[in-house]
């Protein structure tokens, strides 16, 4: 079990970097919540099941929703889109 | 009784000065003032470009760090005084925590006859198996009081800060065609899995906060689940279907009556406390879902406003209003 802790101990401290060095927002949002996850499931290893429950519905669940909605609403998302239509484009050219 | 005074005699009065000092028409020091309408300010394009100009160079002179020497030390002493400063900080932050007691030891402040008290007499006193939710609905209910209003006050801030008028934005678009720009309507995938997911979901969350005082669970985790299944309900079917059940007025008449219900049986309880008063409400057997006496009350008012405040959030940041 203690094997077990520290694999998963590791794993959130590589989220906790990776969410911080990553160029990509939505990227750094999909790395948080992998982040409440994993974070989740040590709680229930402390014995905390109340508080695995609230990280699982807020912390994975509510909060990177708002991040999204948010993402949305400052067009920081339509990079992708855009991607998407140039290659239409070249598409519909050649 | 209201008499009409001809023109001439009107401009005597004391009311007319004062209606023309507050229009501006008139003022004491200058005498009469004429009022024309603002002209709009229009720039000659030969100008603005020349200012342009100006400015580019005056930027170009003051950033040419080559040359400029002020700048650039500036720049780098900046990078200094950085690192300095945030080696700064993690050194007293080291130092303070090098002052806290060490984790786990027997002589601790935290260690005093409050966690022995919640830990022996807990289940006898309130009634509710899971102890963690007898202390925070029953010793320490103020706290969590507290935190619903939170809770409240952030929704009513989100609501001030992203509140919008209604149907228009400013590109004069309908908001809902605004909204969903960047995805598909009525998506075939997502409202299969909503058809499947979103009924358990929602049970789920009933059922972790009506067993709040016997397992783990609560008011505040059973809230966020239902929110959250409202939210994905939202997204698949859109905002036409969730109207029809939860709009704006049932969000402020639910929390309210949640709220308002809290409080009034906590200060029940409070009352009965200080002054020494046997509590009507029975403890009940614990280990049966009617029992612990008001807990089972709180944690479903607790429920009801953060399940709303949730799914509000989530409206309030996608259409800002409804």
């Amino acid at each position: 079990m203690q094997v077990f802790t520290n694999i998963l101990l590791a794993f959130l401290l590589i989220c906790a970097v990776a969410a911080s060095f990553s160029k990509n927002l939505l990227n750094t949002i999909l790395i948080f919540m992998s982040y409440s996850l994993v974070m989740s499931i040590i709680w229930i290893l402390l014995e905390s099941p109340d508080l695995a429950i609230t990280e699982a519905a807020v912390g994975a669940g509510v909060t990177s929703v708002l991040f999204f909605v948010t993402l949305k609403k400052i067009h920081a998302m339509v990079q992708l889109d855009k991607n998407k239509e140039e290659e239409n484009h070249e598409q519909k050219d050649s | 009784m209201s008499r009409k005074i001809p023109e001439k005699e009107y401009e005597k009065t004391v009311s007319f000065r004062l209606k023309q000092w507050l229009d501006g028409t008139k003022d004491p020091f200058v005498d009469t003032v004429e009022m024309k309408p603002q002209e709009e300010f229009l720039e000659d394009d030969n100008t603005v470009i020349k200012r342009n100009k100006e400015r580019r160079q005056r930027l170009e002179r003051v950033y040419d760090l080559a040359n400029n020497w002020e700048v650039s030390g500036f720049q780098k002493l900046y990078k200094v005084f950085c690192a300095v400063f945030c080696l700064f900080l993690v050194a007293m932050l080291l130092i303070a925590v090098s002052y806290l007691p060490s984790y786990g030891h027997a002589e601790n402040p935290v260690n005093n006859e409050v966690a022995g008290r919640y830990i022996e007499k807990g289940l006898q006193e309130t009634g509710a198996v899971n102890i963690v939710t007898g202390m925070i609905l029953d010793y320490r209910a103020f706290d969590t009081l507290g935190e619903s209003h939170v809770l409240f006050i952030a929704t009513c801030t989100v609501l001030i800060l992203l509140r919008k008028d209604k149907k228009k934005d400013e590109n004069g678009k309908d908001i809902e065609v605004s909204d969903r720009i960047y995805e598909p309507k009525n998506d075939l995938i997502l409202q299969t899995a909503a058809r499947v997911l979103v009924p358990p979901i929602i049970i789920f969350g009933v059922y972790v906060i009506l067993g709040g005082h016997l397992g783990p669970g609560g008011g505040f985790s059973g809230g966020a689940i239902i929110g959250a299944g409202l939210i994905l309900y939202l997204n698949a079917f859109g905002f036409q279907k969730t109207e029809r059940f939860f709009t704006g007025k049932t969000y402020k008449i639910l929390s309210v009556c949640a709220l308002g219900c809290y409080c009034l049986a906590k200060s029940y309880s409070f009352y009965t406390g200080a002054n020494h008063i046997e509590s009507m409400i029975p403890l009940g057997t614990p280990g049966a879902i009617l029992s612990s006496g008001l807990i089972l009350i709180l944690n479903i008012c607790v429920g009801i406003v953060v399940a709303g405040t949730m799914y509000t959030f989530y409206v309030m940041f996608r259409k800002g209003g409804y």
